[in-house]
């Protein structure tokens, strides 16, 4: 290197050779990626359909009327319940949508029960909830038609979802009394909305984890599995040899040994 | 024999035939003498005694059902892609062996309701056994001498659970894998020789890619082979000592009363062989079992919620699940898992004590006679509770295994469940202990009021003088005999021997005995039933 001119070396301090170029090397990569997965990832807070003023007065009005009590009136939260700050409207939908919210008592977990509001008023709720701060929004419909690739949705399922919610989607204990419910008739909307939002005991399965396109195949296996008979006959309960052994018992040789009681019955 | 046929006039051409054929067989075979003697086999009749009769048929119907599925099953673990008609499997990377029962599954004729018979019946089986078992057992029909017959019968239960369990772990899917899992954590919970094993046993680290073919050949050739081996046996056994017999009018230690084989109760078992048959069939054909296909091809990394062996493995299961934490230690460079040795150790207390029961029941009472009239379990108070207690231990472990599925169904918390069960597999038995015995001697005292002094007819009269009384209704002779008819056992004595000493073992046994027989109703005497009847 010294042995070269010094016009040569300020000519190799310019352009790509500039002391600057790899930081400006790593901040355009950093800017160009970032942006990018800026993007992509807002796709989910896009989806959310554009909120009226009017829709979200009209949400917070059943917010203060419903909620408050334990998500305080600025929905910040108290003792008795979490903030609402990046819930997003997918939260209050999937929350309200399957009755768990309002909660029936303070409990493990809240349970399913049938809802309490209209569609038109629990989307006024997430109207207002998604205006106070980002989150992700109710999905797109084009991942909830139920129609992607099963066999990779089932393989998903079993690596991410069957642990708690048992291979067939039949639910399962946690601990402390919370459980995984059944996952048995649930929209598809709820389905994708809880893995985005982690209701509840269950963890968030956001977008890096599991794309969108992952998502609507889980989905899709488990319409598959909703709609489709079971093939075998009656399927009891899913829940695998428990319920199977205790079949075999009551029935299987209940019903035998009714028969061998008939057999070696005398005539009186 | 000639004489008889040179009088008959011409016999009908059937019976010529049959005459002339069991002739031939019989002059080549020598076999006249096992047909007279096996066709005059005597069937007491009643329901308890056909319970291994449903073991045996539905052993017959998992023989039949499990060479169907050899022809179809391919027992290696190369790696294919699935491409059977299962849509939501399509694609995917699984075993040979998972993707040959998918086949059968899905794509060959008839094969998904012989597997759903050959499991089915499986289940039946191992029931079947268990149920037959605890009749054997409170029957006191384990005593001599059919003590070794006992052993051979535990010894086909055993069977027939390594049966099951290899059986259930071939297809190689996803709940397959979690069991053998589990296996290999215990045989590595083995100090010392452990890891060893397990390497030896799947050929490598789990899950390698030989196990589900050395399970396979244990599954249709060895344990099959020993098992047939072993009811052939515990049936010929049976022919040679006969069966037992409840008390009753006109039976006694020295013959049985009821059907011989020949030929109403072999046309009756057949049929029944038939009806075991078409029960299982019923089943098969509207109840699911074993979905494999919801399970998905095994890979170590999954496991589902509500993982679970088939029912006789459960106790198994259950016993790792109530274990308390903090069992795991390190001493001497090992790792000692008593987490997973404590259950092993005290599962297999209680299996050999089962196996070893009728000896030491033999040894308590050192009654040397032979038994051939069951006794009714009220009669044999302490075996009866000792019973009880068993069965309850063995409850409450087949209850843990089930501890996820009793906690979401019952809405209970599954630590709740988890410490019940704990509490109960110790009080449990105790609890049951003693209430058995305390119902058996009641009931015990109720039959003795009942030879004495009849039934409570609730016909009041009153006597001349005002006084009311009720009227009894007197046995009959036939009714009295069940409830009179059995053994009356007392407490052994401390006896010197010839050289005049008392061994420290004899006052065990005393002991022993003493706990056996203490409480205890005797049967009413000839002279307590006399004198009772002129009382009324």
């Amino acid at each position: 290197m010294r042995t070269h001119s010094s016009t040569d070396a300020r000519r190799r301090q310019t352009g790509r050779r500039h002391p600057l170029a790899s930081i400006a090397l790593i901040t355009i990569g950093l800017l160009s990626t970032g942006g990018a997965y800026a993007l992509l990832t807002t796709t989910a807070s896009a989806e959310t359909t554009t909120a009226t003023q009017q829709s979200i007065s009209e949400g917070q009005k059943i917010f203060a009327a419903n909620c408050a009590t334990c998500h305080g009136m600025s929905a910040a939260g108290t003792e008795h319940g979490p903030s609402l700050y990046g819930v997003g409207a997918a939260s209050v939908d999937f929350q309200m949508g399957t009755g768990r919210m309002p909660l029936a008592y303070q409990g493990p977990q809240g349970a399913q029960k049938p809802p309490q509001f209209t569609q038109q008023q629990i989307d006024d709720v997430a109207a207002y909830i998604a205006s106070l701060a980002p989150g992700p929004g109710i999905p797109d419909q084009k991942w909830l038609s139920g129609n992607a690739d099963t066999a990779l949705g089932g393989e998903l399922f079993r690596v991410n979802c069957a642990m708690c919610h048992n291979v067939a989607g039949a639910g399962g204990a946690l601990t402390e009394g919370k459980f995984a419910p059944s996952l048995k008739g649930v929209e598809a909307r709820h389905i994708y909305e809880a893995m985005v939002t982690g209701p509840q005991n269950m963890p968030v399965f956001n977008d890096t984890n599991l794309t969108p396109q992952d998502k609507a195949d889980i989905i899709s296996y488990l319409k598959f599995l909703d709609e489709n008979a079971s093939v075998g006959g009656f399927d009891l309960g899913s829940l695998g040899p428990v319920s199977e052994g205790l079949f075999i018992w009551i029935f299987g040789l209940g019903a035998i040994v009714g028969v061998t009681i008939w057999i070696t019955a005398r005539p009186n | 024999m000639t004489t008889v046929q040179e009088t008959t006039t011409a016999p009908a051409k059937g019976t010529r035939f049959t005459s002339a054929a069991a002739n031939y067989l019989d002059e080549r075979t020598s076999i006249s003498g096992i047909t007279k003697e096996l066709g005059r086999k005597i069937f007491p009749d009643h329901w308890s005694f056909m319970l291994g009769e449903v073991a045996l048929y539905s052993f017959i119907a998992i023989l039949l059902s499990g060479t169907f599925l050899t022809f179809f099953f391919e027992p290696t673990m190369t790696q294919v892609h699935y491409d059977g008609s299962y849509v939501p499997l399509k694609g995917i990377q699984m075993s040979a062996a998972y993707a040959s029962t998918l086949d059968i599954s899905f794509d060959i004729r008839g094969g998904l309701l012989m597997r759903q018979v050959h499991h089915w019946a499986a289940l039946l089986f191992v029931a079947a056994i268990g149920l037959h078992m605890l009749r054997v057992f409170f029957n006191g029909s384990f005593r001599k001498p059919r003590e070794l017959n006992w052993v051979i019968g535990f010894t086909l239960f055993i069977l027939a659970m390594a049966e099951g369990f290899t059986g259930y772990s071939l297809p190689d899917d996803l709940l397959s894998g979690n069991g053998l899992r589990i296996i290999d954590g215990m045989v590595k919970g083995i100090p010392v020789i452990g890891t060893w094993t397990s390497y030896l046993l799947f050929g490598g680290e789990f899950p390698g890619e030989v196990i589900v073919p050395r399970l396979y050949s244990l599954h249709i050739l060895l344990v099959p082979a020993i098992l047939v081996a072993a009811l052939g046996l515990h049936l010929l056994l049976m022919v040679i000592n006969k069966h037992t017999q409840y008390a009753g009018p006109g039976r006694t230690n020295e013959n049985v009363v009821g059907v011989p084989i020949m030929p109403n109760f072999a046309a009756k078992a057949g049929g029944f062989f038939f009806v075991v048959f078409g029960v299982i069939v019923l089943i098969s054909s509207f109840f699911t079992i074993n979905p494999i296909w919801n399970y998905g091809p095994y890979d170590p990394s999954p496991i589902s919620a509500g993982t679970q062996p088939d029912w006789y493995i459960g106790f198994l299961d259950g016993a790792l699940r109530l274990v308390p934490p903090g069992l795991e230690f390190v001493l001497w460079g090992h790792t000692w898992s008593f987490n997973i040795l404590l259950p092993m150790i005290v599962v297999g207390i209680f299996i050999v004590a089962v196996v070893l029961y009728p000896f030491l029941e033999a040894w308590i009472t050192g009654d040397k006679r032979e038994h051939h009239i069951t006794e009714r379990p009220r009669n044999a108070p302490t075996r009866t509770a000792i019973g009880a207690a068993g069965v309850t231990f063995y409850a409450v472990l087949w209850a843990a295994a089930a501890s996820d599925i009793l906690a979401t169904h019952f809405h209970l918390t599954i630590e709740a469940v988890t410490h019940s069960l704990q509490a109960l597999l110790i009080l449990g038995p105790i609890i049951a202990y003693f209430v058995a015995k305390r119902s058996c001697l009641a009931l015990q005292k109720k039959d003795r009021e009942i030879a004495l002094h009849g039934y409570e007819s609730g016909r009041m009269i009153r006597l001349p003088g005002g006084q009311y009384h009720e009227v009894h209704k007197e046995l009959t002779d036939y009714e009295r005999w069940r409830l009179v008819d059995y053994l009356d056992y007392k407490p052994l004595m401390v006896r010197p021997d010839a050289q005049g000493r008392i061994s420290p073992m004899q006052r065990v046994r005393a002991a022993f005995s003493r706990w056996f027989f203490e409480d205890r109703i005797s049967p009413a005497t000839r002279a307590e039933l006399e004198s009772g009847k002129e009382h009324h």
